[in-house]
């Protein structure tokens, strides 16, 4: 497979969709298994592991999470919420196709949803992506919420 | 008139198994809150590292009110209210910076020193003769009633008069000392920026829930129980390292025997904690070259004293919590009757190895980020709580689990740990310090 530009866009809308559509087993499928999802909590945080954030999940607690969604104790989730992501055409950072090597940045509008409460997250997601056995992999994801900083109620699906 | 403006009428609320229903849903007992038990308590502001240099300053609330948090040019740390004496204008709204040698109203350039004392007024002539110097606005910033740096913890007492420090706290100051000298150097620094929660609930449920061991293997199942499950399905042998989330979320599953076990230890004026005998942080991994570290500060036998130590939760009445094993602090900030914004800091211990403060950062966020599995299920109970109060015909909540006949809460005691003993001896200190300076006035 040669991973050109259109390649490596199309790759995040699909993503986007199967968190949208809730298709958590394909979404864990893509990930590479020393992956990790962080989500900052302070504005332009460098260190995930000495300081606080949102999330720093590995494939563990990614699974454990995605598992609870449909837990039958799962009092959080009764009912369900629903989330909807609109994006921006990604840009391509950096595409190192000799070593499988990219890296994309994402604006995008988050919405989650439950009971008659909806929030709107504005969020940029930066995917490090690897070319692994001929599949584009998810190493990396970084994603920051503008308003960071705010006093969120629950977040309990993902940008 | 009110129905709620006497002491008597506040002090019908509770009784010794229940509490009504209106000390979490009431609007003019959330105002009556903030106006006695959040002035005559010793209220929780900040950490002295929040405001390291001279100028520095922090803004937080205590109860309602905005206060400041500054580092005078003396060293000492003053907590002013955070309105310009002229027109009420607030003086800072960045949660932190550096003000220099003087506060500036952005209104009318009034200037402050950081003690709150009045520094300069522009075209001062305006005022000659007119009595200015004996208004309270020509005192300056005002102070709150009393304020005590405690091994780098600053609390305050917004009423001029009231009980003393030593008084307000008395021996429950064991578990700040306990996670102080978990550090080698005898000293912590904050970390960040506190994880910020907002819940559509009473700020009381939040504190109540801190000592309420009967809910983690039920409210938390869906989390802690699948982890456990998911483990179990990965056929590690025994001796492999855990994830990282087993040892921190799985614990909660502990059976009701562990928690019952663990103990209850109260304290007067509503301070107590759970963790007497062991908790759910008893089992962590050792931390290479930290135990080291505090035998060269502390000798050995202290260094194990201060180690074997795992109180859980320990809360200082009324409104925050410590977890001294984890140097992990968490502030429930009232805005409204059925709104609390929760805030959760982490500390460094100064001198001990880097994968404490990782340690505690992870806790932080896998328990208590509002993106946190373990979160979710919290606030969905809190919120139902809230809305389930406002069935009429049963307006009691019940806190009579392991009650005893004629509890004095004026003397510390250890209990079995499913006991509601805590929960009863905050509402004991929430009536004491609810109609405490009603009835000064009332004698008067």
């Amino acid at each position: 497979m040669s991973v050109t530009r259109e390649t490596l866009i199309d790759f995040i809308y699909d993503e986007v969709r199967m968190l949208g559509e809730g298709r958590y087993t394909e979404w864990l499928d893509l990930w590479l298994p020393d992956g990790h999802y962080w989500m900052p909590l302070d504005y332009q945080q460098t260190d995930p592991i000495n300081q606080t954030s949102l999330m720093y999940e590995d494939m563990f607690m990614l699974k454990l999470r995605v598992e609870r969604l449909n837990g039958a104790r799962t009092f959080s989730q009764k009912p369900k919420s629903r989330c909807h992501h609109v994006i921006q055409r990604p840009f391509v950072d950096e595409m190192d196709t000799e070593a499988g090597r990219f890296v994309t940045t994402t604006f995008m509008h988050y919405v989650e949803t439950r009971l008659d409460e909806q929030q709107l997250l504005a969020v940029t997601a930066r995917h490090e992506l690897a070319l692994v056995e001929g599949r584009l992999r998810i190493a990396n994801k970084r994603v920051d919420i503008v308003n960071c900083d705010a006093a969120f109620r629950n977040i309990q699906l993902l940008p | 008139m009110g129905r709620y403006d006497s002491p008597a009428a506040l002090a019908a609320l509770v009784q010794p198994h229940q509490v009504h229903r209106d000390i979490y849903t009431d609007q003019e007992v959330f105002q009556q809150e903030m106006k006695h038990l959040f002035a005559n308590a010793w209220v929780f502001v900040g950490h002295e590292s929040q405001t390291p240099n001279k100028g520095d300053y922090f803004s937080t609330h205590i109860g309602t009110q905005p206060v400041i948090q500054v580092r005078h040019s003396t060293g000492d740390i003053h907590v002013l209210l955070n309105r310009c004496p002229h027109k009420g204008t607030k003086i800072v709204i960045d949660r932190q910076g550096n003000t220099g040698k003087f506060f500036r109203c952005p209104y009318h350039a009034w200037s402050f020193k950081t003690d709150g004392c009045l520094l300069a007024i522009p075209l001062k002539k305006g005022y000659q003769n007119t009595g200015l110097e004996e208004t309270d606005s020509g005192k300056g910033m005002r102070s709150v009633g009393d304020v005590k740096n405690y091994r780098g913890f600053i609390f305050a007492r917004l009423a001029d008069e009231g009980m003393s420090f030593e008084e307000f706290f008395g021996k429950s100051l064991s578990s700040l000392d306990n996670m102080v000298d978990r550090s080698p150097a005898g000293r912590l620094e904050v970390v960040g920026p506190p994880l910020r929660y907002m819940h559509h609930c009473n700020w009381k449920m939040l504190v109540e829930n801190q000592t309420d061991t009967c809910h983690p293997m039920v409210a938390h199942e869906s989390s802690a129980g699948t982890a456990v499950k998911l483990y179990e399905e990965l056929g590690l042998p025994e001796d492999a390292p855990k994830p990282p989330a087993m040892e921190i979320i799985a614990p909660f599953m502990s059976p009701y025997e562990f928690f019952e076990g663990m103990g209850i230890r109260t304290w007067p004026n509503g301070h107590g904690h759970t963790g007497v005998n062991h908790s759910i942080h008893s089992d962590y991994a050792a931390i290479p070259g930290y135990f080291e570290a505090l035998c060269e500060s502390y000798g050995e036998e202290k260094a194990k004293a201060i180690l074997d130590e795992n109180r859980h939760n320990t809360v200082y009445f009324p409104n925050i919590m410590i977890k001294g094993p984890i140097q992990q602090l968490r502030v429930f900030i009232p805005i409204a009757a059925d709104r609390t914004v929760v805030e959760s800091y982490i500390y460094r211990l100064v001198d001990a190895p880097d994968e404490l403060t990782a340690r505690t950062a992870m806790y932080n966020r896998m328990i208590n980020a509002p993106t946190s599995i373990v979160g979710h299920d919290d606030l969905e109970m809190y919120e139902r709580a809230q809305e389930g109060l406002m069935v009429d015909g049963l307006e009691w909540v019940n806190i009579q689990r392991l009650i005893e006949e004629d509890e004095d809460f004026e003397v510390e005691a250890v209990e079995n740990g499913t006991t509601e003993r805590q929960m009863r001896n905050q509402f004991h200190a929430w009536v004491k310090f609810m109609t405490m300076c009603q009835k000064t006035e009332a004698a008067e």
